[in-house]
């Protein structure tokens, strides 16, 4: 076998200024050597053993419209009950008659969290954008400034992922900075409460961590004294995720070199002069890459809500096949589900690799 | 469905010391704060009135909770739920849903998530003692059942012997199960699994021989699988499953409120008032009818309630029986039999105390 792959290798052509056209360095490699070849073909029995069925489910035998019993004799996938179920699986329990302002609080998160991508906008007015943003999207979610209020309750599918995901990524953002400097601190004790507060909250799962939020919290606190439950999930996840985000920052960090901190000792700043007008710029722009991968997993993980009862995208997904008129179309609600998120993490990723080569220039 | 009191502190199989472990060490610790100060924390009643909604707990099962399309719960323990909110306020809707998973369920009450857990919890001694919970009536009469393939070939639960067993984890389902599997000195191994569908999945791909779960909840799964004909329901009732509805100690009234709200849906069915003839009752002569429907106000005004309450329950969910047909009935998808929740005059367990 290697003897193969090695006298292949050798007739191609090595020039350095003319690369071999397309097609030819495509061959090669698809099918240059026996062992090539042998993944190829594996590859390709794989994709048409699972591609014909998995096309006749989701496309050709699937069923678009119509009431359920249309979808019980189908071979294929039900997509009407995507179709009859899509408000409520991005909406949930939210009034029908005023879903528009889920649907906007969505457009704003998305947008904000968009904008914040582009280093057009880093800058310090941004933060004014994102004070406003989360401000008109927790005014229109509530159901106010005119209109009865919406209980957090009846908050779910869609908007519950992204503000959870969202809220979590921001709120965390400032007290994993802090967070961070502490952790490379001189001061001994701050540095203990650093370390201890960090290395506490990565050892615990966020389930646990989420469990002790909803059910042990109230238990703590004095009667009358609890707070909703979205938001005690939302602080537990804000408290956890900036545990991640914090070591992130500090990796950032240290990344930095130390002629920087002595250039600004040098010049006069004081430790927060220079933390926020030279060090913390130039780490934080280092690890944009490794945030954004905190992010994706971040929205994966908001899922895991679903033990404490909340309805995020998922939960609706699942819930929604668990009407007894649409019972057991659980493979369309998950996929539809899994559509979304890959969606969006897609996006994130690509997002991620553009900035990185961005940022090497 | 159902949490057995000792599911926390049950080590999960996969490591030592898992974090559910964990959490249900610190949960029952303050579990046991909570119970020691549960005399301050002011009744359930006037939390509700406060509120001004109750706070129901629920699961997630076809036919007996599950939201519709748009976004609203149905099924046969929310008309309950409808009921009660109905009686404390006059009014089907003035009640929220909390979803809630047989995992937490129980401490969810106890640390005051909802006000009534109607999610199907069996009612056992030891929840109703060591954990302080009261038990409503009782609106739903199971027994744990066993599924297995026909191609099996067993007729009945002693033959399993060495049979792989698919159980949903946190319910009395796990302990039942290894109490018969010793009872009759057989060997059997436990796939334990907290989802239902996940369950379901497992078994119909073979995984496991058998599926274990309440009866009704193996009727509506049957449906499910791929060839619901290659599939048996096998005879036997390996427990008792009373389903009731849960309160945290310390609020009578508001436990009464519950008894009788509950009572009235079975009261009505037995003195044969159903949703479409109930006001052709209002002018009946007979004085248990005229004492139920409040015609006579002297029940309503003696419970401190309005005191048309069984006549609105009535009127907007139905009786027992409708509230039965209509969401798990033999019509409906979930198809169940009445079987044991049928009226005691008809041979079945239901049985109100007399409104007087």
């Amino acid at each position: 076998m290697t003897d193969g792959v090695l006298q292949s290798t050798q007739p191609l052509p090595p020039p350095l200024n003319r690369p071999p056209p397309r097609w030819q360095r495509l061959w090669a490699g698809l099918f240059g050597t026996p062992l090539n070849a042998t993944v190829t073909l594996g590859c390709l029995a794989l994709l048409g053993w699972a591609v014909p069925p998995l096309l006749r489910w989701t496309l050709l035998d699937a069923v678009w419209v119509g009431p359920a019993d249309r979808c019980v004799d189908a071979a294929g996938a039900c997509w009407a009950f995507i179709g009859e179920k899509l408000r409520y699986i991005l909406f949930g329990f939210y009034d029908q008659d005023r879903q528009w302002r889920p649907a906007a609080a969505d457009a704003i998160l998305l947008a904000l969290a968009g904008v914040s991508g582009m280093p057009l906008f880093w800058r310090r007015a941004t933060l004014g954008l994102w004070i406003f943003g989360l401000a008109a999207t927790l005014v229109l979610l509530t159901g106010g400034p005119a209109g009865p209020a919406v209980p957090t309750e009846r908050w779910s599918g869609l908007p519950v992922s992204l503000l959870l995901a969202i809220v979590g990524l921001v709120g965390a953002f400032p007290l994993a900075v802090l967070l961070a400097l502490a952790r490379r601190s001189g001061m001994g004790g701050v540095r203990t409460l650093a370390v201890l507060f960090i290395e506490v909250t990565r050892g615990v799962p966020l389930i646990a961590v989420l469990y002790v939020a909803t059910l042990l919290l109230p238990l703590m606190l004095p009667a009358g004294g609890a707070i909703d439950k979205l938001l005690r999930a939302q602080i537990a996840i804000i408290l956890f995720v900036s545990a991640y985000l914090a070591e992130i920052i500090r990796a950032g960090l240290q990344s930095i070199p130390a002629g920087q901190y002595e250039a600004a000792q040098a010049l006069g700043l004081g430790y927060w002069q220079s933390m926020r007008l030279v060090i913390l710029p130039q780490a934080l722009r280092t690890v944009i890459p490794s945030i954004v991968n905190l992010a994706i997993g971040l929205f994966q993980d908001t899922t895991l809500i679903i033990v404490i009862g909340l309805f995020d995208l998922l939960n609706t997904a699942r819930t929604a096949a668990k009407d007894p008129a649409w019972f057991g179309f659980y493979d369309e609600a998950f996929g539809f589900a899994a559509l979304v998120y890959l969606t969006v993490c897609v996006v994130a990723s690509r997002y991620s690799l553009w900035l990185e080569r961005r940022l090497r220039r | 469905m159902r949490t057995p009191s000792q599911a926390p502190s049950r080590p999960a199989s996969r490591s030592g010391l898992s974090p559910r472990f964990l959490i249900a060490g610190a949960l029952s610790l303050a579990i046991g704060f909570a119970l020691s100060g549960a005399a301050k924390a002011g009744p359930t009643l006037d939390a509700i009135k406060a509120r001004g909604s109750i706070k129901v707990g629920v699961g997630t099962q076809p036919g007996f909770f599950a939201p519709d399309s748009n976004g609203r719960w149905q099924g046969f323990f929310v008309d309950f739920g409808r009921a009660l909110s109905i009686a404390v306020f006059n009014d089907p809707d003035k009640v929220q849903f909390v979803s809630s998973s047989p995992q937490q369920r129980l401490p969810a009450l106890q640390s005051g998530e909802f006000d009534i857990l109607l999610s199907g919890v069996t009612q056992t001694f030891t929840r109703a003692t060591k954990l302080g919970f009261h038990f409503g009536p009782v609106v739903f009469y199971d027994g744990q059942g066993l599924l297995v393939p026909k191609k099996l070939g067993v007729s009945k639960g002693k033959d399993l012997n060495g049979a792989t067993v698919c159980v949903q984890t946190g319910t009395t389902g796990e302990l039942n199960i290894t109490d018969f599997f010793r009872q009759n000195k057989i060997a059997f191994k436990p796939v334990v699994i907290e989802e239902t569908a996940e369950n379901q999945k497992a078994f119909s791909s073979g995984r496991c021989d058998v599926l274990t779960q309440d009866a009704s909840d193996l009727a509506i799964t049957r449906t499910q699988l791929p060839k619901p004909d290659d599939y048996v329901l096998l005879p036997e009732r390996i427990s008792k499953e009373p389903l009731a509805p849960a309160i945290r100690y310390g609020d009578d009234q508001w436990l009464e409120i519950v008894n009788w709200a509950i009572y009235a849906t079975i009261q009505a069915e037995e003195l044969g008032i159903t949703q479409a003839n109930i006001d052709s009752f209002l002018t009946s002569g007979d004085p248990t009818v005229r004492r139920f429907l409040g015609v006579d106000p002297s029940l309503g005004e003696a419970a401190k309630l309005d005191p048309k309450f069984a006549y609105t329950i009535v009127k907007t969910v139905g009786n027992y029986g409708e509230i039965f047909e209509r969401n798990v009935g033999p019509a409906t998808k979930v198809g169940l039999d009445r079987g044991f929740n049928k009226l005691w005059t008809q041979g079945g367990l239901l049985y109100a105390p007399p409104f007087r």
